[in-house]
């Protein structure tokens, strides 16, 4: 018994040592914090100028060209940020009729948004137009309940994507409203629409259990709720799914102050999120990921 | 010799679990950055957005018809200027398209008082004002209906006592605001007989609560917006000068 004792602890320090030279550091690891930025918009319209100084509502409010510089300051801050963007880019000013949604996208290039989901406005040129614009934009559309593959963007949107920002993997799924009623059928012909919460079930189990995601977050643009229980919204999908830590919302051009702390479906706390309308705002949320085994012991906490 | 080899196994697996060292969410932070004047704008995008804006503006800019007053959706109860001359363009625009294709000729035109989304101020109309009036990209669509659908947007008119942009049909509601008569040109409305209605894709679809458009028996897609419409209009008329009239009228006694 003894002897093991000594054995044990005389490899212990050999391998202590060999370890030295195989690279000491990865120990350091063991105290390591990772912060993750998410910054979103949704619901832009075409709003690249600010409003002016007469305007009734949104007095010298918006504008590309602040947004962009706000963006700026916090990816210097924070390198592993991810931008983007819940759909409805389109339509809202004279931007969009004269140029059909060019200089949305070639902005949002400029501003290195990461990926976008489709709004029912971004069909008010058609599928055509849509499709006419995606040279202009160099982010990824992401939209796992739109079944594109009788239409002109067949595989030229994702379901979803995996991003790594030091280590960790964020994978990002889309979520489009139901068009029937909304849009034209002239303007989304064969998009073929999908039950958006048995998607997002779908959806957060691939991105947790094959992609082996840390964070997993939902581009939305459902709408962040209705009277009606049965049109699905933000909220159902929140409570009906699990894995999802985030869920950012459009369409209903709800301004929440703070975002909004949800029960999934294991009564776990997620985060349901809008940010308005028409470029007026960026929501911002940090993750903060850390190894230290008495911080991840003591749970995760929500500061909203 | 064996030792050896037992540390460096151990030492792998040492370095592996080391590795396997997972992060974990911890902490979550969530707030709202309000896009104000106080914050700095981008030189680049700046000046990337300018030329375009100044084309914009050169466009948005250019005179095409002047306005005598100021119209807005307010000045009238059950039916208004700028409603009538929104009903009235429709109706004067569309028909020649509609009756050039079809043979048919549209009866009445129905459109929604939410779907004015500005007034029209005194002075130059320019291309601007289209596109205040009408930012959506709504095209007009013409629905063959029986007479017993249109009694139903009748109904709809008299219980909504709204100033909802009508043209071709004449409606007087009594004191207590009951529909008293309802005609189009100047004949009752007949259950069976068919009729031709102008109104845009949106209502047709059932918004602002018009489910009277269906059932029906033909959709005609007129491929032209409803902005186009009021463009076109200004274009060719020098002056507008539209009045409420007695289209739609509640009776005092």
């Amino acid at each position: 018994m003894k002897r093991r004792d000594f054995l044990n602890r005389a490899t212990a320090a050999t391998a202590f040592i060999s370890l030295g030279s195989l690279g000491l550091q990865s120990f350091s690891l063991g105290q390591k914090t990772t912060k993750i930025t998410i910054l979103h918009t949704n619901d832009v319209h075409s709003h690249i100028d600010p409003f002016g100084p007469e305007d009734g509502r949104n007095p010298n409010k918006g504008g590309v060209a602040r947004r962009a510089s706000l963006i700026d300051t916090i990816r210097k801050e924070n390198p592993n940020t991810l931008l983007l963007d819940a759909g409805d880019i389109f339509q809202g000013t004279p931007y969009f009729n004269y140029y059909g949604g060019e200089l949305e996208f070639k902005l949002m290039s400029k501003m290195k948004y990461d990926a976008a989901t489709i709004g029912n406005h971004d069909f008010d040129n058609g599928i055509d137009g849509l499709y006419a614009q995606l040279p202009h934009a160099s982010f990824q559309f992401l939209s796992a309940n739109y079944n594109f593959k009788n239409t002109i963007m067949d595989t030229h949107v994702k379901p979803y994507q995996v991003f790594v920002k030091e280590g960790i993997k964020i994978g990002v799924f889309g979520l489009g409203i139901k068009l029937e009623g909304l849009v034209d059928k002239a303007m989304y012909k064969e998009t073929e629409y999908l039950d958006p919460i048995e998607t997002a079930q779908e959806m957060s189990r691939i991105l947790k259990e094959n992609e082996k995601c840390d964070l997993v977050i939902c581009l939305s643009h459902l709408g962040y709720h209705y009277n009606h229980d049965f049109i699905p919204s933000d909220l159902t999908v929140a409570k009906k799914t699990k894995n999802i830590d985030l869920i950012i919302g459009g369409h209903t051009h709800t301004f929440l102050p703070k975002p909004t702390v949800v029960k999934n479906l294991e009564d776990q706390n997620m985060l349901v999120n809008q940010v308005g309308c028409y470029g007026i705002n960026l929501g911002k949320i940090d993750f903060y990921f850390d190894s230290d085994k008495n911080k991840i012991a003591e749970g995760k906490s929500i500061v909203v | 010799m064996k030792l050896k080899l037992f540390s460096l196994l151990l030492a792998i697996t040492l370095l592996a679990s080391c590795k396997q060292e997972k992060q974990q969410l911890v902490k979550i932070e969530g707030v709202l950055i309000p896009i104000s004047d106080s914050l700095k704008t981008n030189p680049e995008i700046e000046d990337y957005i300018k030329p375009y804006r100044e084309h914009l503006n050169k466009e948005l800019d250019s005179v095409l018809s002047y306005s005598k007053e100021t119209y807005t959706k307010k000045d009238g109860d059950l039916n208004t200027a700028i409603g009538n001359l929104f009903a009235d363009a429709i109706l004067e625009q569309t028909n020649p398209i509609f009756n050039k294709r079809t043979g048919k000729n549209i009866d009445l035109v129905m459109f929604n008082h939410g779907g004015i989304r500005s007034h029209i101020s005194k002075g130059n109309i320019t291309t601007r004002t289209a596109y205040e009036i009408m930012p959506f990209e709504n095209k007009v669509v013409v629905i063959s209906l029986k007479g017993s659908q249109v009694n139903k947007l009748v109904e709809y008119l008299v219980s909504r006592h709204r100033a909802h942009p009508i043209s071709g049909l004449k409606l007087v509601l009594d004191k207590e605001g009951g529909l008293k008569e309802a005609s189009m040109h100047g004949e009752p409305i007949e259950d069976a007989k068919t009729y031709y209605v102008a109104t845009n894709d949106y209502l047709y679809n059932g918004g602002d609560g018009m489910d009277f458009f269906k059932p029906n028996d033909t959709v005609y897609s007129m491929d032209y917006k409803i902005r186009n419409v009021l463009l076109d209009y200004f274009i060719k008329t020098d002056t507008i000068a539209p009045v409420v009239d007695d289209r739609f009228i509640q009776l005092e006694n």
